[in-house]
C-alpha cells in the first residue's frame, strides 16, 4: 500500500515551500503555459537557450505541492543541459512517475527519484508532469522561417 | 459507531442501508463526504436495478408482450412518482433526461433556439454550475444573445441589488441554481423568480444539489424549469429529470430525432409526439428510471424534514469544528445554506488536503467544482468541500477535523 510519506517526501514537502526558479524571467525567449483543466493547475515556463543548451529557466504558477515541487526540481534539473538530455530526462521521468520502469531495471535521475511515490497515486501523475510537458512545448521547434 | 439521535431520525439504522457504508477501504471506515459529486445508493434501490434487468427486463412503449407492458407502466409509474415528488401539476410536465446536464441543454437548444433573438439577454448568476452556464453561452453564441450574471457577494450570497439592475425589458430568461454546489448557498429562488416572471421572463432553476436535500415544489417556486439529476438523490447515474410548464412544453420543438418521439414518420417528413415523448427520443434509461423511482420512494419515506433537520445540525456542527481550526478559511458562509462545507487550508493546496484526508479513508472533493467563476470570485485556484447527508455523523466530522490536524502537521 502507498504511504503518504512515500509520496510526500521531505524534499518535496520542502521545494513546495522554497521553490527553486520561481519568478519570471524578462529575457526569456520564450515560454509556454501549461494547464490541468481537471483541477485548474496552472504554470508558466520560461526558458532562455543559447544554441540548443538551456541556459536558464523559471516557473511561475498555482497548483499542489507535488506540481510546484515537481516543476522546482525540473528547472534546477534541466539548466544547463542541452534540449535533447531535457527531453530524454523527461522521458525517464515519466516512466518512473507512471511505474513504466521495467521490472529489474531502476531509473538513475538524481534528486527527480523522491517522485517514484506519485505511481502509486495515478492521480497525481499528471500533477508531477504538467511543468515537464510544459517545458516540452516551450523548447519545442519553433516554427521560424529565418531557421 | 454511536450515534446521536436526531428526531426522527435513526442515523445508525439508515446507514445499515447503504452497503458502501459499511466498507473498510485500505483498513479504515470509509468517511464518505462527497455527495454533493454523487450520493450512495440504498439496497433498494441496487435491488431495484438488479431486479429489472433479472427479471423484468424489455423495452418500453413498444411490443405487446407481458413483460414490454409490465415495464411500460413501472417506467411511467416512475414520471407520476417524480410529479408527486416535485408537486408538478401532470407528469406530462416531467421529461427524463440523462441528469441535469441534459435537462438544461435539452431547454437551451429546443426552447431557446426556437425563442432567442441577437440583442436578447439571459440572466445567470456567477455561482452556477458550468452545466447552468455553458449550455447558455452555447446558446448565445447561436443566437446573438448575451449572457449576463447577477454577482456574488463576499459571503456567497447573491447581489440582490444588481439583480434587479441586471433583469432588464431585454431579459428572456432567467436561469439559476437553488442551491450552489461550491458554496452551499440556498438562494432566494421563489422571490427571483416571482420578480423575473413579472416580467415575462422564462425562468429555469438548476435543482441538482437541492432536490436530495430540501423539499422541492415547483408550484410555489413558480419556475417554468425544474432540472435534477437521480445520482445525487440516492439513485442511479445516467437519469435526470427536466420539469417544463406543460404550456411551454407543448411549443417547443424536438431537441434529438428518433424512436419514440414521432408521431407520424414519412420519408418526406414527420410528425413529433406531444411531451413528454416528444423530448425522450430513443430507447431511455429504463433501469435506472427503476431505479430513481426506488430512490425517491426511499427518500419520501424517511421525509424531508427529518432530513432536513439533521443535515442542518451536521452542517452547524462541521462549520464551528472546521471553521475553528488554525488556517482555515471558509468559502461561502451564507446566512441560508445547505450542508456543504468549502474552504482552503492556508498554504496547502487543496489537492493535498484531499490526498491526505483520502489516506484517512475520508472521501471529499478538491477542485474547482465545475464553477470556475466561483473560484475566480473568492480568489483560490480550487477549494476542499465537504458536503453531507443524511447517513452522516457526528463521528465523521470528527474524523475530519482529525485529518484536517494531521495536514496542517504534514505541511507546516
Amino acid at each position: 500500500m502507498a504511504s503518504l510519506s512515500e509520496l510526500y517526501q521531505n524534499v518535496i514537502l520542502e521545494h513546495n515551500r522554497s521553490p527553486r526558479n520561481f519568478r519570471p524571467m524578462t529575457d526569456a525567449d520564450r515560454h509556454a503555459e501549461g494547464h490541468n483543466p481537471l483541477c485548474g493547475d496552472q504554470v508558466t515556463v520560461w526558458v532562455r537557450m543559447k544554441g540548443d543548451v538551456i541556459e536558464d529557466v523559471s516557473f511561475q504558477g498555482s497548483g499542489c505541492a507535488i506540481s510546484r515541487a515537481s516543476a522546482s526540481l525540473m528547472t534546477s534539473a534541466v539548466k544547463g543541459r542541452t534540449r535533447a538530455e531535457a527531453e530524454s530526462l523527461f522521458e525517464r521521468f515519466h516512466r518512473l512517475v507512471t511505474g513504466a520502469v521495467p521490472p529489474g531495471e531502476t531509473e538513475t535521475l538524481g534528486k527527480l527519484e523522491v517522485f517514484s511515490g506519485v505511481s502509486e497515486f495515478p492521480i497525481r501523475v499528471k500533477c508531477a508532469s504538467l511543468s515537464w510537458h510544459t517545458l516540452k512545448a516551450a523548447i519545442g521547434e519553433v516554427v521560424n522561417p529565418k531557421e | 459507531m454511536t450515534v446521536a439521535a436526531a428526531p426522527g431520525l435513526d442515523v445508525e439504522q439508515l446507514r445499515k442501508d447503504f452497503p458502501i457504508l459499511s466498507q473498510r477501504l485500505r483498513g479504515k471506515p470509509l468517511v464518505y463526504l462527497d455527495n454533493a459529486a454523487t450520493s450512495q445508493k440504498p439496497r433498494s434501490v441496487i435491488d431495484a436495478v438488479g431486479r429489472f434487468y433479472a427479471a423484468e427486463n424489455a423495452n418500453i412503449h413498444r411490443g405487446v408482450h407481458f413483460l414490454s407492458e409490465r415495464a411500460t407502466v413501472a417506467y411511467e409509474a416512475v414520471r407520476e412518482r417524480v410529479a408527486r415528488f416535485l408537486n408538478a401539476p401532470t407528469p406530462g410536465e416531467i421529461v427524463f433526461t440523462r441528469g441535469t446536464t441534459e435537462a438544461i441543454n435539452l431547454v437551451a437548444q429546443s426552447w431557446g433556439r426556437s425563442t432567442i433573438r441577437p440583442g436578447d439577454e439571459l440572466l445567470v448568476t456567477a455561482m452556477e454550475h458550468h452545466s447552468n452556464l455553458v449550455p447558455w453561452q452555447l446558446l448565445a453564441s447561436q443566437t446573438g444573445a448575451t449572457v449576463r450574471a447577477v454577482p456574488i457577494t463576499d459571503a456567497g450570497e447573491l447581489d440582490l441589488d444588481a439583480f434587479d439592475r441586471l433583469l432588464t425589458d431585454r431579459t428572456r430568461l432567467l436561469a439559476l441554481t437553488h442551491v450552489s454546489n461550491a458554496l452551499g448557498t440556498v438562494n432566494p429562488v421563489r422571490a427571483l423568480v416571482a420578480r423575473a416572471r413579472a416580467r415575462g421572463v422564462v425562468t429555469l432553476v438548476d435543482g441538482a444539489q437541492s432536490a436530495p436535500h430540501l423539499p422541492v415544489d415547483v408550484q410555489a417556486l413558480g419556475c417554468d424549469f425544474f432540472a435534477f439529476s437521480g445520482h445525487k438523490a440516492f439513485g442511479p447515474t445516467g437519469v435526470g429529470v427536466l420539469y417544463g410548464r406543460a404550456a411551454l412544453l407543448e411549443r417547443m420543438p424536438p431537441w434529438q430525432g428518433g424512436g419514440d418521439m414521432i408521431e407520424t414518420v414519412t420519408l418526406e417528413g414527420s410528425t413529433f409526439a406531444r411531451p413528454p415523448a416528444r423530448f425522450e427520443a430513443g430507447t431511455p434509461m429504463i433501469a435506472e428510471v427503476i431505479g430513481l423511482g426506488a430512490a425517491l420512494e426511499y427518500v419520501d419515506s424517511i421525509g424531508h424534514s427529518a432530513i432536513g433537520a439533521w443535515e442542518e445540525e451536521l452542517l452547524a456542527c462541521a462549520t464551528e469544528q472546521v471553521g475553528n481550526l488554525d488556517g482555515i478559511r471558509l468559502i461561502g458562509t451564507a446566512r441560508e445554506k445547505a450542508a456543504v462545507l468549502s474552504f482552503v487550508v492556508q498554504g496547502v493546496h487543496p489537492h493535498d488536503v484531499g490526498t491526505v484526508l483520502d489516506d484517512d479513508g475520508i472521501a471529499v472533493r478538491a477542485g474547482h467544482h465545475c464553477a470556475q467563476p466561483v473560484m475566480h470570485r473568492f480568489g483560490v485556484p480550487a477549494t476542499v468541500r465537504a458536503s453531507f447527508a443524511f447517513y452522516n455523523t457526528h463521528e465523521e466530522i470528527a474524523a475530519l477535523v482529525r485529518g484536517l490536524r494531521r495536514v496542517r502537521t504534514l505541511f507546516a
